[in-house]
């Protein structure tokens, strides 16, 4: 299937939504190289731009995106789920 | 295709540095003097008030900051001439002196013992003779190594760190390899990314001095108290995706491209040499691309994911969008698209390309979307209360 999420490093935990996703689709994310990642099932309708957890991410984790720490998730993000400001807080200006 | 081979022109200034517009200005001194200013530019062809709000009873690093920010206005290579009016002639002299060292012409009017009607009739007549005069500058061949450009983004989203800030970092290394001058900086947004910048600096007294910039920032934001999720990231940032300051940092820094940073900048300084420079500065859209214009940069790359408008009345604001409800709904002010990236149907030299192509057209006089749309933005930073 053509991509419809694009990841910055193949180990981040979040991938981002190049197109509006709906609960139940599959995401199926690749890097900017073309490069295939992983396919997931998206648990919640995730808007373009937004971020898709690639992987269960456990509460008080950090989260990486660019292949480096953006925040912590407050709760545990299971995989599938939309990553935002409900569930990912920054680590600075605390 | 890299488009180096289109002749570009531009006008060469008495001092050397190269522009890429022809504005006679009119710079108020303070805001009592915005009247008379935009007076004149509505009596003669060809002239550009700069209305703002501030210039009384500033004092200190914010004083300085404002006359620098006003003096390098008029200092601008796309900026052919300048009438400066204030409403006393010592603070107007100063801002009249510093920008004669370019050599370009330049003349100052004070409001007291004369009113608004009569300065206006004095400083049209200069303004008359300076339009005529700047009308008859011929363009020149330039280089793309004559420049010195500025970036920023705005109203950010995920799509600019996968695409439209490395665009600009890819189309600014081939500028600097070719001997132009860039700034950018955010010293807020940068927060999360501050090692890479360290780590990209020319030496480590620069990038020593970068962190103790960054540090201040820092502790001053720290020490108000606030929390300023919301404001940084922006409710637009949240909207487009993005969540915290780290990841908005990690995208924005992708402007720098491989280049490295060849010194910290005072907020409105003119970069000393070629290559890329960091000014120490806020992400207030307005407020950043004015310091860019008053350092000297002649055209800015501005990226954007949720679509903000702004431009500038003396620099050309380039607008980059890699979102694709941005560009089909905002589409008059997007100058280039480069959503095919996120589609994987361009790649990032590919955009670069398309970018530069563009660079090239502005240069040679095609109007940018904010020019022709009138977003004059002209916005002094305030660093503190005035007396």
């Amino acid at each position: 299937m053509a991509h419809n999420a694009l990841i910055h490093e193949p180990q981040d935990d979040v991938a981002v939504a190049i197109v509006d996703l709906k609960n139940g689709d599959m995401a199926s994310a690749v890097t900017l190289e073309g490069q295939p990642v992983g396919t997931v099932r998206v648990t919640e309708d995730i808007p373009l731009g937004h971020k898709i957890a690639m992987r269960d991410i456990p509460a008080g984790q950090q989260v990486i995106k660019y292949g480096r720490v953006i925040g912590k998730a407050v709760q545990a993000i299971p995989q599938g789920a939309h990553v935002h400001t409900h569930n990912l807080k920054s680590i600075r200006w605390q | 295709m890299t488009m180096n081979n289109t002749p570009l022109f531009g006008y060469r200034r008495e001092n050397g540095r190269v522009g890429i517009r022809n504005h006679v200005v009119i710079i108020p001194v303070d805001d009592l003097s915005n009247a008379a200013a935009e007076g004149v530019a509505s009596l003669i062809k060809g002239t550009l008030a700069l209305p703002h709000p501030y210039g009384r009873l500033q004092f200190g690093e914010d004083l300085e900051l404002t006359f620098r920010t006003l003096i390098g206005a008029g200092r601008n290579p796309n900026v052919a001439a300048a009438i400066v009016i204030g409403i006393e002639p010592n603070w107007t002299d100063r801002i009249v002196a510093g920008i004669a060292e370019t050599g370009k012409p330049v003349a100052g009017f004070g409001i007291e013992r004369y009113g608004d009607l009569k300065t206006i009739e004095m400083a049209s007549h200069k303004a008359k003779e300076f339009v005529q005069w700047a009308s008859e500058r011929p363009r020149e061949p330039i280089s793309f190594g004559d420049l010195t450009v500025s970036a920023k983004c705005g109203e950010s989203d995920t799509t600019l760190g996968l695409a439209a800030n490395p665009t600009v970092g890819r189309l600014l290394e081939r500028l600097i390899a070719q001997g132009a001058t860039a700034i950018f900086g955010e010293t807020s947004e940068v927060t999360g990314g501050e090692d890479i910048i360290a780590a990209q600096a020319v030496t480590p007294e620069v990038g020593q001095e970068f962190l103790r910039v960054f540090q201040a920032y820092q502790d001053f934001i720290i020490g108000t108290g606030a929390d300023l999720f919301g404001s940084q990231p922006t409710q637009g940032n949240i909207r487009g995706g993005l969540t915290t300051i780290e990841e908005k940092a990690l995208g924005n820094i992708q402007k720098m491209g491989r280049n490295k940073v060849m010194s910290v900048l005072q907020p409105a300084e003119e970069p000393k040499g070629p290559g890329l420079h960091f000014m120490d500065s806020s992400s207030a859209a307005a407020e950043m691309v004015t310091l860019c214009a008053a350092a000297g940069s002649v055209v800015h790359f501005f990226t954007t994911g949720q679509g903000n408008i702004i431009g500038n009345p003396i620099v050309p604001v380039i607008k980059i969008c890699a979102n694709p409800i941005t560009v089909a709904t905002m589409a008059e002010h997007v100058d280039v698209d480069v959503s095919g990236i996120l589609r994987l149907e361009l790649t990032l030299d590919q955009a670069a390309d398309t970018l530069q192509s563009m660079l090239a057209r502005t240069i040679n006089g095609r109007l940018t979307s904010a020019e022709v749309l009138r977003h004059n933005e002209f916005v002094l930073t305030k660093l503190y209360r005035s007396a």
